[in-house]
């Protein structure tokens, strides 16, 4: 098919004026085309069609076209009168056309000799690299000598100067047009966009700004218009930048981010900041004093003082007034500073000590001194304080994720003397229910119920793990019951097992459970002293599933049967308890709980095939210092080793400080070799 | 229960005919290459990735006709995260399987646990991990980069106007040779930039750490001195999951604390929820995210290969794949699998890499690779913020640490030298 | 096979018994024989190419199963007969590793990438100025052999003297020498502790002026590791044989009952818990050098449980059972590693289940089991089918 002479065709001419120019091999293939078709179809039938058609390949065929419409323009930059290349560059909008252009008027665009084509050089060390100007594209490095520059004659140097000032000029500044500029793809042309933003002081930039910070701005494929976005599932619904009216629900295939980086983040926040005082909702307003804290600037002190006056909620007015104190720390007038030094010191912000303490090596005035060492003194007493309670807070934490990992291992081992190497599998399996639970729920739940698949996860994980302990007591435990150390050998093949097929299913790297919605984010208390919600239900779980066992044990037939059979196994027997089946549950439940743990401890750590072997060591040592069989003994040796562990790795990192806990147990052991809380009475020794 | 007896016997002793089975099934004439790559224990995580990109390069190399006419054999074994076994793998992969080379290794001990092999048996080892540097042996190819491919760009990039001008150091890492030869190069180029000792703070963190509670706390209040902080963290593999989702929770936005990290890439983000970790940065040689059609190509091969369109590429594998490569070519060039003969043939020799640069293997036999520092994106990819102009080559020894400074690497037969600091003439050998 | 009564503990306190009995001497100096003489022999006399010829990579790997074979004896010496199962072997087994290794490291000298005369090379790299003082002295091969028993033993002294007093007992003493491995782990993982962090002690060149790369070293090394184990199995059959070691037995069975008859059970343990160690670190001394490196992983928890594996699979309470628990196991680990990477594991794990439900004994027991399972199945068969019913 004659399909070269359609490529010819001159790209900035619209489809009406195409046949014009038409030339007489594209009369020839048309002719053709048309026999062709006549042949094949009734004429007049598909005539509609077939124009159809033509207009799509037409328009499909103006890509290509421009682009080699590029490439002769570059080629003829070398040419002896490059006048008309630069002229024909000017003209096309586009970006390698103008990126060509400005190397050009820098003397950064070279002929490369290999094989003639105009390429971008940019100097490297004794090495160029090289980008094709055609396409854009960076393709190797090359020594100097192999590329050839291009020169300018003076009349196409202004030539281009002229081209060059038309490209840079632009149109008049508005909004619309500033939103469009943040689709530069470089990050300075992004930054020089958002100043544009501060000339017009638009109250839409706001969230606009927002947006972009945190890469919620999107350019839509289809008509290339910037919008910002919000989740809505695994749909994202749209809002227009400009008109900020909503714009519909798209997948997020149709869209492009605007990427920033950290500095824009930071340009962005500030003038986020600076329009934030203004803001109607009172929190948002307190938040942009409280940023402006040790980041105050003098037209931003002036923004401040108006909002300070205007302002009638309580906390914002607060946070201004520290904000404010802040800066007259640094006042001439000395009673200014002693009153700011006064409010300051009620703050327990730890910018506010280093904004005090970077005052005191510059002030002179005696009695501002004294003052300003009363408040630091002051402000260090209470950040010690809130130090100490951060401490013990963590320590707890930590306890609490030591005793969900071996709240299971308290019944298996502890209840039933059963060393269960595969404890840590258990937990992992739990972990992977968890995954499994969010795939599900991502696939083929509607997107608004994500957040509740943890809850979903639990019992499903404790049935899948509870299945499986059952299982293996069944299968492999009960024929080793009396011989622990056996079954400690058994019960870690199994582990080695249970391992390896995970990993064969799910393969070695780590999965991704993610933390649901509200369980993101932390509880901010004073002092930079917060405590993440992770770590705040996860404390609030492990004493839920502890107080669900106690009530198990102590309150239902099943516990009691269990209990019974722990103590006299043989008199359980006589009195008519199933203790076969007795065993087995109390695997199942020990095994169940373990799984319920490996959900929880997958919102704080890995999910991988390894996770068990993480846990296993520590959850021994935990039951064991405890006091084998005693739930209350688990509670306080984990939360102790938390605790203890916590407090000393500021002294002595974190390692030492873990080996001196460990150091710890082995002499406590020997002090109290039955662990904290030792079985009392015969059948602690049995 | 005797039938539940037989039932596990009979099972075993499939197992057993299985295994077998799989080792007798060699054909005569292939060219061997070693896979040594741990496929359990705590490293698996990462280095079966790697063992599957090596199949699929051979399988690749095998369908476009093999290598001197002969089809190429992987042969894999498991050195199960245990570092004397790696060195047992390798002396069987070499005296027994008779391999011409090997692809393998991820931790620094792993290397050095089977470099003492590899130099007696004088066989050829392609490691493509990031690594501490300080090192070059005459049979090792090192196709990871070295701390000057990495580090010192991306603190070099935080120092600049768009990282953030950042003036305070959190240098954070596991405690072991890489962290600690990163952190000394970094806090001599800090304090050889105006850094003041105070603006700096070194953290050592055991493996697989999993509480953060404290650290993370002890950075905000680092951070909370009024100049702008940045956390490097050279945290490796496992502990690195539970720090982001501690970072995430704790509230540090990239914006306020960027932590640019030299051991997380797209496959253990994968791993992790990155909404909340969006802007903090990454540095290495390749992101998946990069665009150019050999890179596209690559991304495509892989998720065919591996059958599943979530797996991701990185930069580790990327190294493994120009490793495999250059080898071929080297091979293909010298006309043998002969070790000194392809060692010679290694010089030089260039690969088209995803990275949309040309690699080139250089007499210290370390790779010339760009540098690129991403920021993390909401689905777990990079955006490329930050790279350099061209290729940059590797020092296998420092020059910032005095002791290395002087040393020199440069394999140009005959005049060789890997530690010294002239080269020696060698005896021509064989 | 050598004592079909090894384990009988009435007819052990009848009288005493010999070392070995004469079919045990042929037996124990046969294998000898094999090991010493003829593997060495195969290995050099022969061609390359020969059938006969034995490849030299199985050396190291033959010397480290001896090894293994001396550490997986000396849990036997105090799980089999004094009933103390220590999941903190590893320990002293790397702990008399890191002693040879120190060794092994100052007789670098400036061979060291960075040439220092006295540093190895990772001190130059964190900037130590000077050699630690635990280092010193460890230039000298004498004074490393003595560390190589001192560190463990005392280390086992200790811990045992404090455990053993306190009566701390069974699951609790494998816990407590669990945590002190994993302590030890965590310890040795810091640089800043001087023993070369998680790389640990590499690059070895020399020991006692031969090269350790050569064949000849490897040779030696391997004919030493199982002189060791010949040797150390001969002292743990002279001690379980003696009166200490039915005393052992008997701590094993009923500790309190013992100490009622007024042996002091505390210490018979504590001797036979030292001298496991001894051995332990002996082991680990003769690993290192085969090895080529000793880094803190030896101390991994895993490790020593393991160990305990080896013990149990081969036969406990046997000596010669937990030998050949220890080499059969690393055997099948070899070959699996390489013949079956992805499902070694499978294989593994299932032979750990199948074991402890198939053959409680062990291995070795399962001579006597077959033999016990064909008596009964007789018994079975000629019984009156009401007999059957009634089971």
């Amino acid at each position: 098919m004659a399909t070269g002479p359609f490529l010819r065709l001159p790209a900035r001419e619209g489809a009406g004026t195409a046949r014009a120019g038409l030339d007489s091999a594209d009369i020839n293939a048309r002719r053709i085309i048309k026999t062709v078709l006549n042949r094949l179809v009734p004429m007049n039938r598909f005539l509609p069609l077939l124009m159809v058609a033509l207009m799509l390949a037409l328009l499909a065929m103006m890509r290509p076209a421009h682009a080699q419409d590029l490439a002769a323009a570059l080629a003829g930059l070398a040419d002896s009168d490059p006048r008309p290349a630069i002229t024909a560059l000017t003209a096309s909008d586009d970006e390698k056309a103008k990126a060509a252009l400005a190397a050009l008027a820098q003397g950064n665009l070279y002929l490369r000799l290999a094989d003639n084509a105009v390429v971008i050089g940019e100097k490297d060390g004794e090495m160029v690299v090289v980008t094709n100007a055609a396409t854009g594209d960076i393709e190797d490095m090359a020594r100097p000598d192999e590329l050839q520059p291009i020169t300018l004659s003076e009349d196409a140097r202004a030539l281009l100067g002229d081209a060059g000032a038309a490209a840079q000029g632009g149109g008049p500044l508005d909004f619309a047009g500033a939103v469009a500029a943040l689709k530069a793809d470089n990050f300075a042309d992004k930054a020089r966009a958002i100043d544009a933003f501060t000339v017009l002081a638009d109250p839409r930039a706001i969230p606009v700004f927002q947006a972009l910070a945190d890469g919620r701005l999107f350019v839509r494929k289809s008509d290339g218009a910037v919008v910002i976005g919000n989740a809505s599932g695994n749909d994202v619904a749209l809002t227009d930048a400009v008109s900020q009216e909503k714009a519909g629900i798209v997948a997020p295939a149709a869209l492009d981010v605007i990427f920033v980086n950290n500095n824009l983040r930071n340009v962005l926040r500030e003038a986020v900041g600076r329009l934030g005082l203004a803001s109607p909702d009172p929190a948002q307003r307190r938040a942009a004093a409280n940023a402006l804290l040790d980041a105050a600037t003098p037209d931003t002190v002036a923004l401040l003082r108006e909002a300070f006056a205007k302002e009638s909620n309580g906390a914002a007015k607060s946070a201004m007034a520290l904000s404010l104190a802040a800066v007259e720390l640094a006042d001439a007038d000395k009673t200014r500073r002693l009153l700011a030094i006064q409010v300051l010191s009620g703050s327990s912000d730890l910018r506010v000590r280093a904004l005090l303490q970077a005052r005191l090596s510059q002030e002179s005035e005696p009695d501002v001194k004294a003052a300003l060492d009363a408040a630091f003194d002051r402000l260090q007493f209470k950040l010690q304080l809130y130090g100490y309670a951060e401490n013990l807070v963590q320590g707890i934490s930590l306890g609490s994720v030591l005793l969900l990992a071996a709240v299971g291992l308290a019944i298996t081992f502890g209840v039933m003397g059963i060393i269960n190497m595969a404890h840590g599998e258990m937990i992992m399996l739990g972990a992977y229910s968890a995954y499994v639970t969010q795939e599900v729920f991502r696939a083929f739940l509607p997107p608004s119920w994500i957040g509740a698949y943890l809850i979903a996860a639990l019992p499903v994980a404790f049935l899948v793990a509870a299945a499986i302990g059952i299982a293996l007591e069944r299968g492999v435990i009960r024929f080793l019951y009396g011989r622990p150390l056996e079954t400690m050998l058994a019960t870690w093949g199994i582990s080695l097992i249970l391992q390896q097929t995970v990993r064969a299913i799910f393969g070695a790297p780590n999965k991704e459970v993610a933390n649901p919605e509200w369980m993101t984010g932390a509880l901010e208390l004073a002092g930079g002293f917060a405590i993440t919600w992770n770590r705040i239900y996860i404390i609030i779980f492990c004493f839920a599933v502890l107080g669900l066992i106690v009530l198990i044990l102590r309150r239902t037939s099943f516990g009691l049967h269990m209990r019974a059979v722990t103590q006299n196994r043989a008199m359980a027997d006589v009195m008519g308890i199933p203790t076969a089946r007795v065993d087995a549950l109390t695997f199942g439940l020990g095994s169940g709980i373990a799984g319920m743990a490996g959900v929880a401890l997958s919102q704080i750590g890995n999910v991988s095939p390894n996770l068990g072997t993480i846990y296993i060591v520590d959850s021994f040592l935990v039951v064991v210092f405890g006091g084998v069989g005693n739930l209350m003994g688990t509670l306080v040796g984990a939360l102790t080793l938390g605790v203890v562990n916590k407090l000393l790795e500021p002294v002595a990192g974190a390692v030492l400080g873990k080996v001196v806990v460990l150091v710890c147990i082995i002499l406590f052991i020997q002090k109290r070799p039955r662990g904290l809380f030792a079985a009392k009475g015969r059948s602690a020794d049995a | 229960m005797s039938k539940f007896m037989r039932t596990m016997a009979a099972a075993g002793a499939m197992l057993g005919a299985a295994a077998l089975g799989a080792h007798g099934a060699q054909a005569q004439d292939t060219i061997k290459v070693g896979v040594l790559h741990s496929l359990s224990g705590t490293m698996a995580i990462s280095e079966t990735t790697l063992k599957d990109t090596v199949l699929m390069m051979v399988d690749d190399i095998n369908k476009k006709g093999g290598l001197l006419g002969k089809k190429v054999e992987a042969v894999v074994v498991d050195p199960a995260s245990n570092w004397p076994l790696f060195a047992e793998k390798a002396r069987e992969l070499i005296s027994k399987e008779k391999v011409s080379v090997v692809f393998g290794c991820w931790t620094s001990v792993s290397r050095k646990s089977v470099l003492p092999v590899f130099e007696e048996l004088n066989s050829m080892l392609f490691y493509p991990v990031q690594y501490e540097g300080e090192e070059s042996s005459k049979n090792v190819f090192y196709t990871g980069a070295a701390p000057n491919q990495q580090a010192i760009p991306a603190v070099e990039y935080l120092m600049g106007k768009d990282g953030g001008e950042v003036k305070r150091w959190v240098l954070a890492g596991t405690d072991y040779v890489y962290p600690r030869t990163t952190n000394k190069i970094l806090e001599a180029f800090l304090k050889s930039k105006g850094v003041k000792p105070e603006d700096i703070m070194i953290n050592y963190t055991p493996f697989g750490h999993s509480d953060w509670q404290t650290i993370v706390a002890d950075i905000k209040k680092f951070a909370s001195a009024g100049k702008k902080t940045a956390v490097v963290s050279t945290i490796n593999g496992d502990a690195n999951v539970p720090f982001y989702k501690e970072l995430a929770n704790a509230g540090i936005k990239a914006s306020d604390i960027p932590v640019v990290a030299f051991s997380v890439g797209e496959e253990e983000l994968a791993g992790i929820d990155t909404k909340n970790l969006v802007g903090h940065l990454a540095a290495w040689n390749y992101f998946q995210s990069v665009k150019n059609p050999v890179n596209d190509g690559f991304i495509k091969q892989w998720k065919t290969f591996i059958k599943n369109d979530k797996r991701v590429t990185n930069d580790p594998m990327e190294a493994t794949y120009i490793g495999f490569k250059m080898w071929a070519q080297a091979v293909a060039q010298a006309g043998t699998t002969n070790v000194d003969a392809v060692r010679q043939a290694m010089y030089g020799q260039k690969v088209k890499a995803p990275s949309g640069f040309t690699a080139v293997m250089n007499t210290n036999h370390h790779l010339s690779k760009p540098v690129y520092i991403g920021e993390i994106r909401p689905d777990g990819q990079f955006n490329v913020v930050w790279k350099t102009k061209g290729p940059v080559k590797a020092d296998a020894w420092s020059k910032y640490i005095p002791e290395s400074a002087k040393l020199t690497a440069d394999w140009t037969f005959p005049w060789v030298c890997g530690n010294c600091e002239k080269p020696k003439y060698a005896a021509l050998a064989n | 096979m050598l004592d079909k009564t090894g384990h009988d503990d009435l007819k052990l306190l009848a009288r005493p018994k010999p070392l070995l009995d004469r079919r045990g001497w042929a037996a124990f100096l046969a294998i000898g024989f094999v090991l010493i003489v003829l593997v060495p022999l195969f290995n050099l006399a022969p061609a390359t190419g020969s059938a006969l010829h034995l490849p030299g990579y199985l050396i190291p790997l033959l010397g480290k199963y001896a090894c293994y074979a001396i550490l997986a004896l000396s849990l036997d010496l105090v799980w089999g007969y004094a009933g103390i199962l220590s999941l903190g072997h590893g320990a002293f087994f790397a702990l008399g590793g890191y002693a040879m290794g120190m060794y092994l490291m100052r007789q670098i000298g400036t061979r060291g990438v960075y040439g220092h005369p006295e540093l190895p090379d990772f001190m130059v790299f964190l900037n130590w100025k000077e050699l630690p003082w635990y280092w010193h002295g460890f230039d000298s091969f004498p004074f490393a052999l003595l560390m190589v028993f001192l560190v463990p033993g005392l280390l086992a002294l200790v811990l045992g003297w404090f455990a053993f007093r306190s009566r701390v007992t069974g699951v609790y003493i494998s816990i407590v020498t669990q945590a002190m491995t994993f302590a030890l782990l965590l310890a040795f993982f810091r640089n800043d502790m001087g023993f070369g962090g998680n790389n640990g002690l590499t690059d070895f060149k020399d020991i006692l002026g031969f090269p350790v790369q050569a064949p000849e070293t490897r040779i030696g090394l391997y004919v030493a590791s199982v002189l060791s184990l010949g040797l150390c199995f001969l002292l743990c059959r002279f001690v379980t044989r003696s009166k200490l070691g039915r005393v052992l037995l008997a701590v094993r069975d009923a500790e309190s009952r013992v100490r009622f008859l007024g042996y002091s059970p505390t210490s018979a343990k504590l001797f036979a818990f030292v001298l496991s160690a001894l051995l332990a670190g002996l082991a680990g001394a003769l690993y290192v050098p085969q090895v080529g490196i000793i880094n803190p992983s030896e101390f991994s928890p895993a490790n020593s449980i393991e160990v305990a594996i080896w013990v149990a699979v081969g036969g406990r309470g046997t000596l010669y059972g937990a030998i050949l628990g220890g080499v059969l196991i690393n055997l099948v680990k070899t070959w699996l590693t390489g013949a079956a990477p992805e499902l070694w594991l499978f294989v593994l794990g299932a032979l750990f289940v199948a074991s402890t439900l198939l053959f409680p004994k062990g291995i070795v027991g399962l001579v006597g089991q077959w033999q016990a399972w064909r008596a009964e199945r007789r018994s079975y068969q000629s019984a009156t089918p009401a007999e059957k019913a009634a089971e």
